[in-house]
């Protein structure tokens, strides 16, 4: 048996779990994990945000159970029951998508099922989870959706405002009347490579700011 | 032939993996810092590909879909199993991802040792299972399509990633940016070289 350890909820390592990701070790612009999907959904902020609100459930959830399971999992298999799990918390959640949010799911097609193979989740389980008590995994998991959900929330700001002229679908250009003086929006932002050429500057901008990060040649 | 000539295609220039999907990405940025090793991962996940889109094709026409289950009884003909496509999906490229493996090391010891680190690596790879994703939110009609598909969307990933690695080769004579080294230019040059397949846009045959 284990030595049960009391242990407060709150302290200061289990604060910095949930605080870290969000800046200095970002999931997608520092340990660059779960680009996949993290691009492809950031046209709108709304399917945004609710792909970030699915990612970090699953994330969280999975750290979870795997945490709980992490003693009595085979080293061999692992890579296989990981999957079993997330695929089961994917399946719930696109299911309650479906059910609750048809027009969002419809417009995520494919990327809710790639959840699945988001490396985020499966980096922070091999990294985090199997390694780690049930409660740190937990704020772990949190910790890392959220801080997918704030490089997935900026990207789709700027896209959808210089793209589309509009902020959660309502529409601010036109309100502001700019389209009158010959402001025109930007179609460019919509496309697809534009979304890597954001990220690509958000780094910059991180980096240029947190002389750390800076990676040598 | 023409169908699938344009399917073809399509899927190597038009619905690029990595240029208009970005599936995949974390393994095309962590590993194409040579051209070498990306020629590797690139014929590894061609393969994979291949093998796992018409195997998920048939499971999904003969026991996933509405009604694919009537083949075995008339009255599974309104059962709906699809909700389940994600499991078995990922099921069935985390097996043969190992069979590959294990047939691969026993027939050819030479292709193993090129390949070997990257098969692991590849059952988690989102350009595999987002091609059996896309061929069922499609519906290919016959398995020959399915193939095709697969075979496309593998052709396209490693274009892509060998030709990433080309240019990141090259990069290092450059001066770039001490804040855009590394992670940051490379983003922007996928932006880049995705605006320049954009051009691809609108090809039919």
């Amino acid at each position: 048996m284990e030595k049960v350890e009391k242990e407060p909820l709150w302290t200061a390592k289990n604060k910095k779990l949930l605080t870290n990701p969000l800046g200095m070790d970002n999931p997608i612009t520092v340990q660059v994990l779960g680009i996949c999907s993290a691009l492809a959904v950031t046209v709108k902020m709304k399917p945004a945000i609710v792909m970030a609100i699915s990612v970090t459930v699953v994330v969280a959830l999975s750290n979870l159970i795997i945490a709980l399971m992490r003693k009595s999992i085979p080293g061999r298999i692992r890579i296989i029951v990981q999957l079993v799990v997330i695929a089961t918390l994917v399946i719930m959640v696109d299911q309650f998508l479906k059910a609750f949010a048809f027009d969002v799911s419809k417009q995520l097609s494919v990327f809710v099922g790639l959840i699945i193979t988001n490396c985020i989740i499966m980096g922070r389980l091999e990294a985090f989870a199997m390694a780690n008590k049930p409660w740190p995994s937990f704020l772990d998991g949190i910790g890392n959706g959220a801080g997918y959900g704030l490089i997935l929330i900026i990207v789709s700001f700027f896209r959808e405002f210089l793209g589309s002229g509009s902020i959660m679908g309502y529409p601010v250009m036109e309100k502001l009347g700019v389209y009158k003086f010959g402001y025109e929006d930007n179609g460019m932002m919509i496309l697809p490579p534009m979304a890597l050429i954001t990220v690509g500057l958000i780094i910059w901008v991180q980096r240029a700011r947190n002389k750390s990060l800076i990676e040598n040649k | 032939m023409e169908n699938l000539l344009n399917i073809f295609v399509k899927s190597i220039f038009i619905d690029n993996m990595i240029f208009a999907y970005f599936l995949g990405m974390c393994s095309y940025l962590a590993v194409s810092k040579t051209v070498k090793t990306s020629m590797g991962l690139g014929i590894a996940v061609t393969f994979v590909l291949v093998i796992t889109v018409p195997v998920n094709f048939l499971l999904e026409q003969y026991i996933l879909k509405k009604g694919a289950l009537a083949w075995l009884n008339e009255s599974f003909a309104t059962l709906d199993l699809s909700f389940l496509s994600f499991i078995m999906f990922i099921a069935v490229i985390a097996s043969i991802v190992q069979l590959v493996e294990m047939v691969i090391e026993k027939s050819s010891p030479a292709l193993y040792n090129s390949l070997g680190i990257f098969l692991p690596l590849i059952a988690v790879n989102c350009a595999i299972l987002g091609a059996s994703l896309f061929m069922q939110e499609r519906e290919y009609e016959n398995i020959a399509e399915a193939t095709v598909f697969g075979l496309g969307s593998g052709i396209g990933w490693w274009l892509a990633i060998v030709a990433l690695a080309a240019i990141r080769e090259k990069m290092r004579y450059s001066n770039v940016p001490a804040p855009l080294r590394g992670l940051g230019i490379t983003f922007i040059l996928t932006g880049l070289m995705g605006i320049a397949f954009m051009s691809f846009l609108g090809i039919t045959l």
